[in-house]
């Protein structure tokens, strides 16, 4: 399997510490995962709303050139640590292969551009690939640093899970659960991890978006979570960045860190602190919470 | 027999239909009971069993004029007859060698099993079917075999070339 | 190919016939096009179309058409053969002509209800009508064969379904074979407390029934067995059931219940299948105080004797000396001459639907399981708690669970509304709990159903249109706290609602067996999509299968409740016994022969004939069919490398012919 890696425009500016952290896990897994040349917009939220045919266009592009890059191989992945990224391009690549008519006016688009479309492209999240293409037992056995006292609650969104649920049940999902597990965490149960983050009402309709985040942190903080791990950069920003406004606005104490799941995973097989982008976080992981682990023993016993 | 028509937009493929009895025919029926509109370019011969479609069949329906063949039997191990559709794929792969030799693409037969209860299946191989035959274009038996009369022998080798693998 | 160019039929006199099936086929196809075609076929010497040839007027013009000579075969374009043959050829024998000079066109289900245009509609059915007419020149006068039918038959399910049909099928004198293979017949209905819409209790009307079959000199009943073995045809079907040792000699004991005090384990500890997992057993048990037969069963994976040699306090206290840890398993078998399938469903398997939290939060019911907990002879004596034992004040009944979901099961499952009613009212009665009905419609068609309905509406049980979107333990309020939280749209006031409640109840839906696709493939019959037993025709032959002597009754055949499967095993006991009144079975006359003259004794045929029906004729090393044995497949026929073999009403020329007459008008 040869995977590519489609970092999206989120992953280059307000979630770069996902992008060093999923490169750093994947490097230490051993896993090659080399960045799509050339990539455009995913084409999701905006062009998705106003013209659906310009963002299939957009995602169909880059497919092409994970095809071309991959030379016309019958096995390659394009992994997309974004949720937003990941759906733009399964819905892309749902729409042309099962409409001939918009296959054919998106041929056309690529044509002009010295591009065909392929079915054999595979879009897929870096969460299904962490999960289901590594033992997970390989994964338990690389964890050098033993996390005490984490309480993990696993947050996955809407986007990953619906409303194609490729690698995932749609209403529980647990893939992150199970990575976390692996990892020596205790994860706490916590219904509401595919509930609205606020998306992007945070940013117009701040007291809406604000309290549907809220909802989310306090339940996970009632439940015993003191870390919150992610897997969008939107619902990373939501959860984590507003936090002292949501404690004024609520008049409640919120406070808890809200992490990429590859920074925390990170965390564990003992990359520093600083390559997985920890430091860029507002609500600090405390220091002191690692102590050696080699090998996973903890867990494997 | 009918003028054909030329290859163009207004070409419309002939294919003849073999189904079992059991399975594919009435799941034939299903699908006009459930008004499943389809293209009415297929003409379905009921055979009791895809066991009985002898591979000449086939040769006589191109012979006469198919642009296609479509072949339709139980799911493995539905058989009517036990095994009768596992005689008819064996049958089925030596007979395709058989017309790529002969000139003739392998895209124009077609196997398919389809239960009893798959109308909606005989509505999109029908569909299929006609579509793909339609890029194809008209089988034009007469420019793959100049020589006058020779789709006569090439059925009879034919024949006797599939009986001997697929008994 | 010689067949081809073979015997011209030079006195064939064909009568082709149109039918209209109303405005059927007369919508898409024109008719009277058909007709002058029909006409210019070499061969035809009548052409005529009518409004439903299938009527008595219609199969008149044939039979008189025969009378005055005109004709000495038909071809009927109409609907399918499947359908209407045997009507056609019957009316050709009442006119003394022979019904197999007969072929139809099948232009309903292959043309005009599926092809939009009516020209190519039209020229569809001009090809098939030359197609028939040039095979029917080929016709040759063949009889029927008739074999006698067995008497006996077997029934496969002791639910209520294959109860009634049992007790139907013996008191008219039949032998019946009944096979269930739990330790009791009784089936989901013996679970049940109460049923619905009259509230009768369940066991009082089924546990009569269940002694009835137990007691009848014309039953025998194996339970705790299997088929595994299905050979023959209509008539005469060869059946191998497999008997599972029970460890217990069914003959001796009595049912006096010792050897289950006796046992080493003094309480139950493994789960009690009939009681959904909600008791435990031991490992020598009885599922429940009616089953029948009344026999202790002893279940060798967890009885001490068969991994540690226990003393075996069971078998001492019998004084019958009805225990024998020596028993094995046995094979019968036997020749009935029909088949009931009575095999039942499935409830579906709540946890699929992750967001309703089933194994998640043990508060979380299936509605099966409720049907344990309001039964008074069930685990809590007819008490409905909560996990932790104390009544629960709020209960929450979610419909269409496995059902009317695109997820799961897009069909309605069609007793869940009635059961949840049921269920509501039991439940408030024992509990006096707030009950709230989430639905998304409310289907209560039935005899005193809808008003059963009204009756709830009126006891203040609550009912809330909408699919609840989850079950969650999460509290948003201090009133959901330690609470189930319902969420759903309650669609007619066009609010998300939050109800906070004590129980949920998962108002599961019914499938198809696990192991359907298994019987159904030992019996030779079909399944639906969704897995359910394929009937022969969804209107007037629902309780028969494509398989002649295979009949369907209950729940394997689709969801029914208690008295739709009563009524179709009834249905199903009589056409059995008309099949067995009759005396025998006529069969197609589509066997294969062999021309002696072709045929260079290869034993190509011999080979992969799946029923042993061709031998070899040893002075002339020819092939020889043995008629009876031969199905009428065909696939020896195809393999013949010289033509030799032939089939009845398939020959080479028959079909080659019909190839070249569809090919010519397409």
């Amino acid at each position: 399997m040869k995977y590519l890696y489609y970092p999206g425009c989120s992953l280059k500016s307000t979630g770069r510490a996902y992008e060093e952290s999923a490169l750093a896990v994947t490097e230490a897994l051993g896993m090659r995962m080399d960045e799509l040349e050339d990539w455009n917009c995913c084409g999701a939220t905006n062009y998705m709303s106003i013209s659906e045919l310009k963002s299939f266009a957009l995602s169909g592009r880059n497919l092409s050139l994970a095809n071309r890059q991959a030379n016309n191989t019958e096995s390659v992945s394009l992994v997309a640590p974004c949720a937003a990224c990941y759906l733009g391009l399964t819905k892309a690549k749902r729409y042309i292969e099962e409409y001939p008519e918009i296959r054919s006016k998106v041929d056309g688009a690529l044509n002009a551009a010295g591009l065909e479309y392929r079915d054999h492209v595979r879009v897929r999240h870096l969460l299904d690939v962490l999960v289901n293409d590594f033992d997970q037992r390989s994964i338990t056995e690389r964890v050098k640093v033993k996390l005490a006292g984490m309480k993990v609650a696993c947050y996955y969104g809407c986007q990953i899970v619906r409303p194609y649920s490729e690698f995932d049940d749609q209403h529980n999902p647990t893939s992150m659960e199970r990575l976390f597990k692996s990892l020596g965490m205790d994860v706490v149960d916590w219904p509401l991890k595919t509930r609205c983050c606020g998306g992007t009402l945070t940013g117009t309709v701040s007291e809406v978006g604000q309290r549907l985040s809220y909802i989310l942190l306090r339940e996970a903080t009632r439940r015993g979570a003191n870390v919150i791990v992610t897997a969008c950069p939107l619902c990373q920003f939501n959860l984590e960045c507003y936090q002292s406004e949501m404690s004024k606005r609520f008049n409640d104490s919120v406070h808890i860190p809200v992490t990429y799941f590859t920074q925390l995973m990170g965390l564990a097989l003992g990359i520093p602190r600083k390559k997985l982008g920890l430091h860029r976080l507002f609500v600090p992981i405390p220091d002191g919470v690692e102590s050696p682990a080699a090998g996973g023993a903890h867990v494997l016993a | 027999m009918s003028d054909k028509n030329v290859a163009g937009s207004d070409f419309e493929p002939r294919i003849v239909a073999f189904f079992c009895n059991w399975c594919t025919y009435t799941a034939a029926d299903l699908a006009g009971t459930a008004r499943m509109v389809y293209a009415p370019n297929a003409r379905v011969v009921r055979i009791m069993c895809s066991g009985r479609l002898d591979p000449q069949f086939v040769l006589a329906a191109l012979r006469k004029g198919a642009d296609g063949v479509l072949i339709g039997g139980c799911h493995p191990g539905d058989c009517h007859y036990q095994e009768g559709n596992y005689k008819a794929l064996r049958r089925f792969t030596l007979l395709k060698t058989l017309l790529a030799a002969m000139g003739i693409e392998e895209e124009r037969v077609r196997l398919e099993w389809i239960a009893a209860s798959e109308g909606d299946k005989v509505q999109r191989v029908i569909n299929e079917m006609t579509e793909q035959v339609r890029k194809l274009g008209p089988l034009r038996l007469e420019q793959i075999h100049q020589i006058e009369g020779s789709h006569h022998s090439a059925a009879q080798v034919g024949k006797h070339a599939v009986m001997e693998g697929a008994v | 190919m010689s067949s081809l160019d073979n015997k011209h039929n030079g006195s064939a006199r064909v009568g082709v016939y149109i039918c209209h099936c109303g405005i059927n086929i007369a919508g898409k196809v024109h008719i009277q096009d058909v007709v002058d075609i029909a006409k210019k076929l070499p061969g035809v010497t009548v052409a005529k179309e009518y409004k439903f040839m299938c009527s008595d007027p219609g199969q008149e013009i044939i039979q008189e058409d025969i009378k005055k000579g005109l004709i000495d075969r038909v071809v009927v374009a109409s609907c399918s053969p499947l359908m209407h043959e045997p009507t056609f050829r019957g009316a050709m024998a009442k006119a003394d002509g022979n019904p197999f000079m007969f072929q139809m066109a099948n232009i309903r289900e292959h043309v005009s209800w599926v092809t939009k245009d009516k020209g190519l509609a039209t020229d569809k059915s001009k090809a098939l009508v030359a197609a028939a007419v040039a095979r029917v020149m080929f016709h040759q006068p063949l009889t029927k064969t008739q074999v006698p039918v067995n008497p006996n038959v077997l029934i496969v399910g002791g639910g209520i379904a294959g109860i009634h049909a049992a007790l139907t099928m013996a008191n008219a004198g039949k032998k019946v074979y009944l096979v269930e293979r739990e330790p009791t017949i009784g089936g989901h209905m013996a679970k049940f407390d109460k049923t619905f819409p009259t509230l009768d209790c369940s066991a009082c009307i089924l546990t009569p029934k269940m002694s009835a079959v137990r007691a009848h000199p014309n039953i025998t009943l194996w339970t705790y067995s299997d088929v595994v073995g299905v050979d023959g045809f209509v008539g005469n079907f060869k059946i191998k059931v497999k008997l599972r040792p029970r460890y217990v000699i069914e003959e001796e004991c009595v049912g006096c219940l010792e050897c289950i005090e006796a046992c080493i384990f003094k309480h139950g500890k493994f789960k009690d299948e009939f009681n959904v997992g909600l008791a435990k057993r031991k490992p020598i048990y009885v599922p429940f105080p009616q089953a029948t037969p009344l026999v202790a069963v002893i279940d060798p994976e967890t009885c001490a004797y068969f991994r540690a040699k226990c003393k075996k306090p069971c078998a001492d206290v019998c004084e019958k000396k009805a225990i024998d840890f020596n028993q094995k398993e046995e094979i019968v078998e036997v020749d009935v001459g029909s088949i009931i399938l009575a095999t039942g469903f499935k409830t579906f398997d709540a946890s699929r639907v992750a967001r309703y939290g089933y194994g998640k939060y043990p508060n979380v019911y299936t509605s099966l399981e409720v049907e344990r907990l309001v039964n008074a002879a069930g685990p809590t004596g007819g008490e409905v708690v909560l996990a932790n034992g104390k009544k629960p004040k709020s209960v929450a009944i979610i419909h269409c669970v496995g059902s009317r979901d695109a997820n799961s099961n897009k069909y309605c499952s069609k007793v869940c509304c009635m059961y949840s009613l049921k269920l509501a009212h039991l439940v408030k009665e024992r509990t006096e709990a707030d009950v709230y009905n989430f639905y998304i419609d409310m289907r209560t068609p039935g005899k005193g159903y809808e008003e059963f309905y009204e009756r709830l509406l009126l006891e203040g049980i609550n009912f809330i249109r909408g699919r609840v979107a989850e079950v969650t333990d999460w509290a948003m309020t201090p009133d959901e706290e330690e609470k189930l939280v319902i969420r759903a749209e309650d669609t007619l006031v066009g609010k998300v609602r939050r109800i906070p409640v004590d129980m949920v109840v998962l108002a599961v839906g019914m499938e198809a067996q696990p192991d359907a696709d298994d019987v159904r493939r030992m019996f030779n019959i079909s399944c639906s999509h969704e897995g359910w037993f394929l009937e022969r025709h969804p209107k007037l032959a629902p309780v028969s299968t494509l398989t002649d002597g295979v009949f369907l009754a209950g729940a394997c055949q689709g969801p029914k409740d208690i008295p739709d499967s009563v009524a179709q095993a009834g249905a199903a006991a009589a056409e059995a016994l008309a099949l067995i009144d009759i005396g025998h079975v006529e069969l197609e006359p589509n066997t294969a022969f062999v021309r002696d003259e072709f045929c260079s004794g290869c034993r190509t045929c011999m080979n992969i004939c799946p029923f042993s029906a061709i031998a070899i004729d040893t002075e002339k090393d020819t092939a020889v069919v043995n008629g009876a044995l031969c199905k009428g497949c065909g696939t020896c026929v195809a393999a013949c490398p010289s033509g030799a073999l032939q089939q009845n009403l398939f020959t080479d020329e028959q079909i080659f012919h019909e190839i070249e007459g569809v090919m010519n008008y397409v």
